[in-house]
């Protein structure tokens, strides 16, 4: 047998996410959040698994992206598709100035007051959105209908989801194999000899916020396009789920591989949906319990899980 | 906005009232952040549960109260439940993650407070809670400075708890052996320090100090199930600025939070002072960092 490479899961991968939404049509939904989750892990572990630094602060960029599509394509008044595409631009170079704002200012941080800063800082933008009249305050915004036939509009948002999805995945795979990828784990490894060889690192972490910021923002004014609806606490700004999540599904499939992200948003999405299905009133008890069993039982991952047997049935010393 | 900020100038005794009030309901952020000092200083461990610690010492109170206990009883029971349940949480998971990545630690004290957070919607539904004290209030300057007594009360028992924990570091047996473990684990164990039983103390302990914050909190002010996490973030901004090692500077941090909030809860309006507490934090700690940046600059 040929070695699996990385090309036959991705075609297994492109094939499945095809396909399904013709064969099973009634997983369509789901298929689509299983994208964006796929797109959360990955962005996340630029920053938290490539470069060391935890941000739970990410969702902002994605509330970025969900506001400013909504303010576009209710304002703007052009049609459908071009206010949407106009939506998405915008926002992405709203949340690329943004990562580049709140990147210089936080990037310089450390450790856990990084973390905790972050955390303050997706907070304070879920605050303030609820706050502020312009964007619908504390009730939210709805998004306009989608032109096109019933059920089309599903179709539209799973493929452009998972298009992102594969944009991103094949620019980060592209990435971390060049010099850049190998300064973020030099940044992660060891920052001050990485700023002693040389190494500017406070653009390189911020360029690298970015670019989480750019890819974050796109499947923000997707999925509020394909939700329909954004509230500030639980759907743009929503810290307590996707902003922990992204932080959990990454952990979950392996820190700081290519492939843990993707493998740890497929699991955590399944099993969140089981809970949902069959742990009704306890779903969201059952994820805290979850966070906490992952984080303190299993922090390597699942690929790191992988690493470790396979080097202890070739013998080597783990 | 202005408006507002035109009221202060114009009567000032408004501006007394906003600033007192503050002043008194920070002394309950600086008796959650004592727990905090402590737990970070001895432990390393930044304790984001914090909040839902103080939450569940309020639900504590609430049910004391439903049962036809007296208010103020609250303030002990608290405690003394939360300190149970800082040592189970403790010897079930905290434990774990003590000697781990801190990053790690943040995550799973985060993941708690999140099952914390539903298991108390669940169980005491999603609503405002408060508890009347049946105290009365205080009135200056013609009315126009209204003090609630238990705000009093509150403030008195913080700065009590305070001096009695100071007390308690420097004299008691278990607090020296608390010191010791902060400042080298190692060499505390070594000299025969059970420093897994003074980790748990100390972790029950900052459990009964949010207990009795949140105890107050519920006849001083509201509680409901999802009011853990500013809590936890106003305890860290306070030891942050404070310092882990220093009782005196958390009691001025807390009320200098209390005061600023109340400040700004009236001058932005209610809906921005949760933002503004975290908005708040996060320039802390950039200003924080640029004045370390500024000092290495001298160093070269």
């Amino acid at each position: 047998m040929t070695k699996l490479s990385d090309w036959h899961i991705m075609g297994v991968l492109a094939i499945a996410g095809l396909g399904l939404p013709f064969l099973a049509p009634s997983l369509i939904t789901q298929l689509s959040f299983l994208w964006l989750m796929v797109i959360f892990a990955l962005t996340w572990d630029m920053l938290g698994g490539r470069m060391g630094y935890n941000s739970f602060g990410n969702i902002v960029f994605f509330g970025i992206g969900c506001y400013a599509a909504a303010v576009v394509q209710r304002d703007a008044g052009l049609p459908y598709f071009e206010a949407l595409a106009l939506g998405l631009v915008l926002g992405a170079a709203l949340a690329v100035a943004a990562a580049l704002l709140f990147g210089a200012a936080l990037l310089g941080i450390r450790g856990h007051y990084f973390a905790i800063g972050t955390l303050g800082l997706g907070i304070t933008a879920a605050e303030v959105a609820a706050g502020w009249d312009y964007v619908g305050a504390g009730s939210g915004m709805a998004l306009p209908l989608y032109p096109g036939a019933l059920g089309q509009r599903e179709f539209f948002f799973c493929f452009s989801l998972f298009a992102v999805a594969i944009v991103c995945f094949l620019f980060l795979r592209w990435l971390y194999g060049t010099r850049f990828g190998l300064a973020l784990n030099a940044i992660r490894d060891d920052q001050d000899k990485a700023d002693a060889m040389g190494l500017r690192t406070t653009p390189i972490k911020v360029f690298a916020w970015c670019i989480a910021a750019f890819f974050l923002s796109i499947s923000g004014g997707l999925a509020a396009n394909m939700i329909g609806f954004i509230d500030p606490r639980d759907v743009a700004f929503a810290g307590a789920t996707f902003g922990v999540w992204m932080v959990l599904m990454a952990i979950l499939g392996g820190k700081g591989t290519l492939w843990g992200p993707v493998l740890g948003a497929i699991v955590f999405h399944i099993t969140q949906e089981l809970f949902w299905t069959y742990l009704l009133g306890w779903q969201r008890v059952a994820l805290g319990l979850l966070i906490v069993v992952i984080v303190v039982f299993f922090p390597q991952g699942i690929m790191g899980w992988i690493a470790e047997r396979r080097a202890a049935r070739q013998g080597a010393a783990p | 906005m202005l408006d507002n900020l035109l009221l202060f100038v114009q009567f000032p005794p408004l501006a007394v009232d906003v600033v007192v009030n503050g002043l008194l309901i920070g002394a309950i952020f600086a008796l959650a952040a004592y727990g905090m000092a402590l737990v970070w200083g001895v432990l390393n461990i930044v304790n984001v549960v914090q909040g839902e610690l103080v939450v569940l010492g309020g639900y504590v109170t609430f049910l004391l109260v439903q049962w036809g206990m007296p208010p103020l009883i609250g303030v002990p029971v608290s405690a003394l439940v939360m300190f149970g349940v800082g040592w189970v949480l403790y010897r079930a998971i905290v434990f774990r993650v003590v000697d781990k990545d801190i990053f790690i630690s943040i995550l799973a004290t985060f993941g708690l407070a999140i099952l914390i957070q539903q298991l108390a919607n669940l169980s005491f539904g999603a609503d405002v809670r408060s508890v009347d004290a049946g105290l009365g209030s205080l009135h200056f300057l013609d009315g126009m400075v209204t003090v609630a007594w238990v705000k009093l009360i509150a403030f008195a028992l913080a700065l009590v708890a305070g001096a009695s924990l100071w007390f308690f570091l420097r004299h008691a047996r278990l607090g020296q052996a608390i010191r010791a473990t902060a400042q080298n684990p190692r060499a505390a164990r070594i000299l025969g320090i059970d420093t897994g039983r003074v980790y748990a103390a100390t972790y029950a302990l900052n459990a009964a100090l949010c207990g009795a914050a949140g105890s107050l909190a519920v006849m001083a002010w509201t509680i409901h199930p999802y009011m853990g996490l500013p809590y936890t973030v106003r305890s860290f901004m306070v030891v942050v600025v404070a310092g882990v090692g220093n009782v005196g500077a958390v009691v001025a941090a807390g009320l200098g939070l209390g005061a600023l909030e109340n400040v700004a809860g009236f001058v932005l309006g209610t809906e921005f002072q949760i933002a503004f507490v975290f908005a708040l934090m996060v320039t802390i700690l950039v200003w924080r960092h640029l004045r370390a940046a500024r000092r290495r600059e001298h160093l070269k």
